[in-house]
């Protein structure tokens, strides 16, 4: 199968015009000595129903969050994905488009973006947010980068180490370009003190932690702010933005920056991405955001009208000396964030919090395991297993339940916590069920 | 001929213009349980004002913002450097299916057997189109796969004990080289194209010395045209033990007719989104694999996708990795459209390649009579004219060019790239493009250049046919309105 178009006359006019005499001849610039002269050695061309019934084969292999009863969690959630979100994504337009470098082919998506700007602004409590990142681990990275120019004498990150591993993994792969040094503050209890936070701050250009944090804990994050600040260190908080609706922005407790991981609003779980991550800031960073921004402007009649803006601080304009090297980012998972954000309402996320922490506090109270810390929990809850988590969750998901996310993985002294994701889309049923599932498994 | 001149755009409100208090759209469930009290220090005190409508009115707000929207499935979209070919709709039905959106990155991998059996067989056919055996698929689109590439390049030089902080890049490179270069802790060094449009060799010969960490090259160029020198090139720099890094952005040019690997690159990245059909979204998302000669294997970001006999896991043992550059093993949505793309053609890549460079090579040859031609060769799959001809004679630009193109229904060029050719026009046509679409291209751009002579006005103002009129740039920079001010609009305040 192929999505050519030309017919063989087409082919023989075109040759014509350009006057070689056939496809070879056009090729010649390419030196013998690097041209390939066999066939590509890849898998025979398929016609599009046995495409289909071959890459479903492939699907049928895998257990999905439909397949068994899921509380995986750990950073990636199964929460509720309106069906508005397909259709709008499907529209051609939007999902055919590039990067709308011709706004006035593009005052559509464009403005879309703006609305998804104005949509994390209002979550975090900041005053601008960039039209997305790659994802909650990258835009970590990213605002590492802003806080090395915002505050250039000092070359050291501090992170919590109840931050997300895989974002601290993220930014120390990148650090060393960046000429910054990473420190961790221990969790203690499952949060972070803010007073060895604070310590570790003295000499650091920015701190990193998370609300609610890997964890699953609620981090005191005001007071972790406020010793970032006194430190003068920027804080930064990396925050879900499902559950903003219930807990506080990170602008009105003093962070200078808000991070995360939007997959949660809008986005399938899809094995780790397409996701997007998103980045706001407070207004003094405007000029050294990095990646795509949208800004209001008028047009020649005086209407209203949307543009990429600030790209004085962009890679083609400013080349080496660019905020950051973004083109592609997320546009269609911001869109997706922006339609069910739109569609739950300031109530609907509201709603969805309170159901997050009523089935978590539920299921401390109804599985049989203690709750390995004692902070409040958002959605998540973190359990002490009689037996490896590891094994625990094996011998669960032999009887049809994914209990959730073995922390050993990541921390050690931690082999038997579980920690059990709570999404509104989990009934009190399904904690029931979870419930004799631990209690047949870990007896 | 272009569409009339005031047809009717309807009012796009902005969604928050569109919002009322108290109006919902979605409710999500409410068990019969008691919402335990947060903390006062971390509960939410004011509530965000997100929109507040209803389904019908939201359906209708992002029908109306699509309907503004231009992209491959109006029309014609030769935007230079940016491949927009057709997206098979297939795709979207494939990485729909439950198995793989559904599926959690977390889940074991016993339990992800058919997704990782997937990224194995993506990789394998992506080593095998760019000469190099080692894959990995994680970075998130092609600059983070040229940032990826260069930490690979600092591990590698640390691992052997060799200081070196440069990296060449060409004078047509695309921003984005330059800007990994800074983020990846080197410094840079510009080398010069020469009257053919390849890389100056002599130039080239001055910059490489022993603090030569390597080259980050496109190839074909944002020119359009293959370096003819390429293997005097490779030699040039792996003669003084530096690497080459192709940024495989043009790879749709080569598939199946010349690697990069045989090139004499020892990195490449790969633009799934451009090459491999993964539609581009008004902005992304996209996907960076990067693929790598057996000396820079061991450095490769974790975790791997590898096969056991019959079983795949990912594997994230490996000492000298230089760690994670993205959450879990990257965009897998995208995998399984690119994948899907690539089981449709087979080794019929090669003749996607070949209609990419012939479709170009057409339009080339019936506009270069009417524009400037910088560089007079045969293209690839991609060219630049200048439009200087017409600011000489007429005052008319690049920029008035690409605005009356959209008159004509044709979504503009790349303009005023590559750097180093003045009124740039960037054409990219890509191989998905029927004989028709070409000629009515052709047919535009030629009316235009006779517009520029004979009514410029029509340039100027141009376009007339679009929901907006060009826009003042100027003051969205200078006075940033970054998003909506409810307090401009109290009666809407919910």
């Amino acid at each position: 199968m192929s999505y050519l178009s030309l017919t063989d006359a087409d082919r023989e006019e075109m040759l014509a015009a350009i006057g070689v005499s056939n496809v070879e001849e056009l090729f010649e610039q390419v030196p013998a000595g690097v041209r390939l002269d066999r066939e590509l050695d890849v898998p025979p061309a398929l016609g599009e129903a046995e495409l289909v019934r071959h890459i479903e084969e492939l699907a049928a292999r895998n257990v999905h969050t439909g397949a068994e009863l899921s509380f995986l969690g750990a950073g990636i959630y199964d929460h509720y994905v309106p069906s508005v979100v397909d259709v709008i994504l499907s529209r051609g337009e939007f999902l055919t488009a590039y990067t709308p470098y011709q706004p006035e082919m593009s005052q559509g998506v464009l403005q879309a973006i703006f609305e998804y700007q104005t949509v994390i602004c209002e979550l975090t409590g900041m005053d601008v947010s960039n039209a997305s990142g790659y994802d909650g681990m990258t835009v970590a990275a990213d605002a590492c980068f802003v806080a090395k120019h915002a505050v250039p004498d000092r070359k050291k990150i501090v992170l919590a180490e109840t931050l997300n591993p895989q974002v601290r993994q993220v930014v120390k792969t990148y650090a060393p370009g960046f000429g910054l040094e990473v420190v961790e503050v221990p969790q203690r209890g499952g949060t972070t003190d803010p007073a060895s936070l604070g310590a570790a701050a003295e000499d650091a250009a920015a701190v990193l932690f998370q609300q609610p944090n890997f964890l699953g804990c609620l981090e005191p994050a005001p007071e972790l702010a406020e010793a970032a600040n006194e430190a003068g260190a920027l804080a930064i908080a990396h925050v879900d933005p499902m559950s903003l609706g219930v807990l506080e922005a990170p602008g009105a407790y003093g962070c200078d920056m808000a991070i995360g991981e939007g997959q949660s609003a809008g986005n399938w779980p899809s094995y780790g991405g397409p996701h997007y991550g998103f980045l706001a800031a407070r207004k003094d960073f405007i000029r050294r955001m990095p990646g795509r921004i949208v800004g209001e402007t008028v047009d020649l009649d005086g209407k209203r009208a949307f543009v990429l803006t600030l790209q004085t601080r962009e890679q083609h304009i400013r080349r080496e000396k660019a905020t950051s090297n973004i083109t592609t980012n997320q546009t269609l998972l911001a869109l997706a964030g922006l339609a069910t954000l739109s569609w739950l309402g300031p109530q609907g996320l509201r709603e969805v919090g309170e159901t997050c922490l009523s089935l978590a506090q539920y299921a401390r109270e109804r599985l049989p395991l203690e709750p390995a810390f004692d902070a409040p929990a958002f959605k998540e809850v973190a359990f002490r297993t009689p037996i490896p988590a590891r094994e625990a969750m094996k011998r669960a998901r032999e009887r049809g339940v994914h209990p959730g996310y073995a922390l050993g993985r990541d921390y050690e002294g931690m082999d038997d916590v579980l920690l059990v994701a709570l999404t509104e889309k989990r009934s009190v049923e399904d904690v029931d069920r979870l419930a004799e599932v631990l209690e047949e498994v870990c007896s | 001929m272009t569409k009339e001149h005031g047809s009717a755009w309807p009012d796009a409100p902005l969604i928050f213009e569109r919002s009322r208090a108290g109006r919902r759209a979605g409710r999500p469930p409410r068990p019969d349980l008691p919402v335990p009290e947060l903390p006062s220090a971390v509960r939410r005190v004011t509530p965000p004002r997100l929109p507040e409508v209803s389904e019908p009115e939201l359906v209708r707000h992002f029908t109306t913002l699509a309907d503004r929207t231009f992209g491959v499935d109006t029309g014609f979209y030769p935007l230079g450097s940016c491949t927009m070919k057709h997206n098979p709709r297939v795709h979207e039905r494939l990485a729909g299916l439950p198995g793989f959106r559904d599926l959690h990155p977390h889940q074991e991998d016993e339990g992800a057997q058919g997704a990782l059996e997937l990224m194995w067989q993506l990789q394998s056919m992506l080593a095998e189109i760019a000469g190099l055996p080692a894959v990995t698929l994680q970075p998130a689109a092609g600059s983070q796969g040229e940032l990826t590439g260069l930490m690979l390049m600092r591990a590698y030089f640390a691992d052997r004990g060799e200081e070196r902080d440069t990296i060449i890049t060409a004078d047509t490179a695309h921003g984005t080289n330059p800007a990994s270069v800074t983020m990846a802790g080197y410094k840079l060094e510009r080398v010069e194209t020469d009257a053919r449009g390849n890389l100056d060799l002599d130039d080239l010969r001055g910059k490489v010395n022993e603090r030569t960490a390597g080259l980050m090259l496109t190839n074909p160029s944002t020119l359009g045209l293959f370096d003819e020198g390429i293997e005097d090139v490779a030699a040039i720099f792996h003669d003084a033990g530096a690497l080459l890094y192709y940024d495989g952005a043009n790879l749709n040019a080569v598939v199946g007719i010349s690697r990069p690997g045989d090139m004499g690159f020892d990195i490449v990245h790969y633009n799934l989104h451009k090459t491999f059909s993964q539609p581009h979204g008004g902005g992304g998302p996209g996907g960076g694999p990067v693929a790598v000669r057996e000396r820079l294997e061991p450095f490769l970001p974790v975790p791997r996708v590898v096969q056991d006999g019959d079983v795949y896991r990912l594997d994230s043992d490996h000492p000298k990795t230089i760690g994670r550059v993205r959450g879990f093993a990257g965009p897998f949505g995208v995998f399984v459209r690119s994948y899907a793309f690539m089981r449709a053609y087979g080794p019929g890549l090669r003749e996607m390649s070949e209609v990419a460079v012939l479709n170009a090579n057409y339009l080339l040859a019936r506009l270069k009579d009417v524009y400037d031609l910088p560089y007079d060769r045969l293209c690839m799959h991609e060219f630049v004219l200048s439009a200087r001809n017409l600011k000489r004679a007429h005052g008319i630009t690049a920029l008035d060019v690409a605005k009356r193109l959209m008159d004509y229904g044709i979504h503009p060029p790349t303009i005023y790239f590559p750097l180093v050719v003045s009124e740039a026009l960037m054409i990219e046509p890509t191989e998905t493009e029927p004989k028709e679409r070409l000629d009515e291209f052709v047919e535009a751009m030629r009316k235009l250049a006779e517009e520029a002579a004979e009514s410029p006005e029509l340039l100027k103002e141009a376009p007339r046919v679009r929901p907006v009129r060009r826009l003042d740039e100027v003051r969205a920079a200078k006075q940033p309105v970054l998003r909506y001010h409810f307090d401009e609009h109290p009666a809407l305040v919910g």
